[in-house]
């Protein structure tokens, strides 16, 4: 990527500008507010306006805001370590994140895989096919999975009308649900990377393996995995990243015993309305997420550079 | 890979596609269900759509929504392009990696975090909350769409035509209107589409950011179907989802025939010369 950035020119006020006003809107809507959670996280809860304390009266000049620094604390940090339910959250949370993208993967590459081989004719409308429920509100797509799997919905009542079962299975509202949800939710998120590196792989690697007398499977295991390796990465970070969060469908599709830390963090401000504890909670999440997101980004910029 | 598919391909494609689809198809049927109890089939109806025209808590709910996403994908769409223009033409310049990560993290950022921190935002700036805060908090998530999209078709954009613009002495200005912009269109279409489908979808961060009088479509949905399912959340789930898929499909089929008129327009203008 470095080798294509152009050398800077002489800019023009337009061009200062155009480089100016994305980065102020972002400023001040993406990343203060990020520093406002941090603040707030070592804040007190209160029963005022704002609900925390202590709120920096600039009226006060200096002294005020000192004040202010002096009267935070980490108490909000402890408190997350003292009680089970937030570390709780956090572990079950990752748990189901990192099953649900494994699933989605098991169920994601024959898909990306079959459109790779299928006839060049058709791979613009399978593509359209899988981009499509992407557009499809969220919302829309977890709730048509309740009046599926709830225990007089119709998974049941196919299975009992197949004769597969006599009783009800219960699937809403257990983890099975929520890895359902999860998997159909983000399986284009996993497909669409995948596809694009399984699309650009040298047919000839495999005809030669196969002259030189290599069984299919094995062809596969030797040179489609590993040349689709960075399309498998890329896909289930974008799987995992938002499913750690995920909040609509541990809430719609999982029990009151499904933990998730989206979950635990909606529950604190809107129901609790704690809103120190709940910053915490996001700060924590944020840097639990830190990590795989920079991963990502990295391998990101090692692919745009190895294609350029 | 270009070889053709074998039965293994077309069995996993077409369960893969059955998994995606299914749900959806049976929404849209059971939609058309007479009977209340949403499971079982009571024959062919269409009064739930009536019934939905009559509640008026829904249409306003709809009438918020579209206002916010047209408002919020249109704003999202003029700072996203001028992001990706940063991203792919600005060169160097100091900070250029936090501007980057600034663009992807609210990609894969959980939704609670971003409507979080942007309420604190707004309470702490002292913005009464409302129509408005729910627009800015959509414009900022859905500008980094707009910006990834818009860049992707920068990057295979060839600049002697804006050089040759350049060296004739039209202005940066006019040549990004005349020659940059009418180029890069399919890509800025695209981003505007997916701004407004996300903002229309987006029920976390609105949640957060929303105050008296802005209940958004998302928002009244997610409280009815705590209550459970009904006839006439499925019908507004249909009548969405039919709108989106138009929507998709009628833009898929332009950009495709201006693409194939533009190679045509290119071979003849080769064809001349």
């Amino acid at each position: 990527m470095e080798n294509q950035i152009p050398a800077p020119k002489k800019r023009s006020i337009g061009g200062w500008g155009l480089i100016l006003v994305p980065h102020f809107w972002l400023l001040l809507f993406f990343l203060a507010p990020f520093l406002i959670v941090f603040k707030i996280s070592l804040s007190e809860v209160a029963v005022a306006i704002p609900p925390y304390l202590p709120t920096f009266d600039m009226a006060d000049g200096l002294t005020g805001f000192w004040n202010g620094i002096t009267a935070l604390s980490l108490e909000n940090y402890i408190w997350l370590t003292e009680d089970n339910l937030y570390w709780k959250s956090y572990v079950s949370s990752v748990v189901i994140a990192g099953i649900s993208t494994f699933l989605t993967l098991l169920i994601g590459y024959p898909i990306a895989y079959g459109m790779a081989r299928s006839p060049q004719a058709w791979r613009p409308t399978l593509l359209m096919l899988v981009i499509l429920p992407f557009w499809t509100s969220f919302l829309i797509r977890v709730y048509a999975w309740i009046g599926i799997l709830k225990n007089e919905g119709l998974l049941n009542q196919f299975l009992m009308f197949l004769g597969v079962i006599d009783e009800p299975l219960v699937v809403l509202n257990t983890n099975i649900a929520v890895y359902i949800g999860i998997v159909y939710s983000y399986l284009p998120f996993l497909v669409l990377p995948l596809y694009a590196s399984l699309e650009r792989l040298d047919g000839s690697l495999l005809e030669a393996a196969e002259d030189l007398g290599c069984p299919p499977w094995k062809a596969f295991w030797k040179i489609t995995l590993p040349l689709s390796l960075p399309g498998v990465i890329a896909g289930c970070f974008l799987v995992f990243i938002p499913a750690v969060g995920e909040f609509v469908i541990p809430d719609l599709l999982g029990g009151s015993n499904t933990l998730m830390i989206g979950k635990t963090l909606w529950v604190e401000f809107f129901n609790n309305r704690d809103w120190p504890v709940s910053s915490a909670v996001a700060v924590i999440l944020l840097l639990i997420l830190v990590i795989p997101i920079v991963l990502f980004q990295n391998q990101q910029q090692k692919m745009a550079e190895n294609d350029g | 890979m270009t070889r053709g598919p074998t039965w293994f391909n077309v069995t996993s494609l077409a369960l893969g596609f059955s998994f995606l689809y299914l749900p959806i198809v049976l929404l849209v049927i059971y939609s058309f269900n007479e009977s209340r109890l949403v499971t079982v089939w009571g024959g062919f109806s269409t009064k739930w759509y009536v019934s939905l025209l009559q509640n008026d808590q829904l249409l306003d709910a709809a009438w918020v929504t579209l206002r916010v996403a047209f408002v919020s994908a249109s704003v999202a769409t003029v700072l996203g392009t001028m992001a990706a223009l940063v991203l792919v033409r600005s060169g160097r310049f100091l900070g250029r990696s936090l501007f980057s990560g600034m663009i992807f993290a609210p990609l894969v950022m959980p939704e609670v975090i971003l409507g979080l921190s942007l309420l604190l935002l707004f309470v702490a700036m002292g913005q009464a909350r409302g129509f408005w805060t729910v627009m800015l908090a959509h414009t900022t998530f859905a500008m980094c769409y707009v910006a990834v999209v818009v860049q992707s078709r920068l990057v295979g954009f060839d600049k002697s035509m804006e050089e040759a613009a350049e060296d004739l002495g039209c202005p940066p200005v006019k040549t990004f209107f005349l020659i940059t912009l009418p180029i890069i269109l399919p890509g800025v279409i695209a981003g505007w589409m997916l701004a407004f489908t996300l903002s229309l979808d987006d029920l976390v961060i609105a949640s957060f950011t929303t105050g008296p009088g802005a209940t958004t479509l998302p928002m009244k949905i997610y409280s009815q179907v705590r209550l459970g399912v009904t006839p006439e959340i499925n019908a507004v789930c249909t009548i969405l989802v039919a709108v989106v898929t138009a929507a998709v499909i009628a833009a898929s089929v332009v950009t495709k025939r201006q693409q194939t008129r533009r190679e045509r327009e290119e071979r003849a203008a080769f064809a001349d010369s």
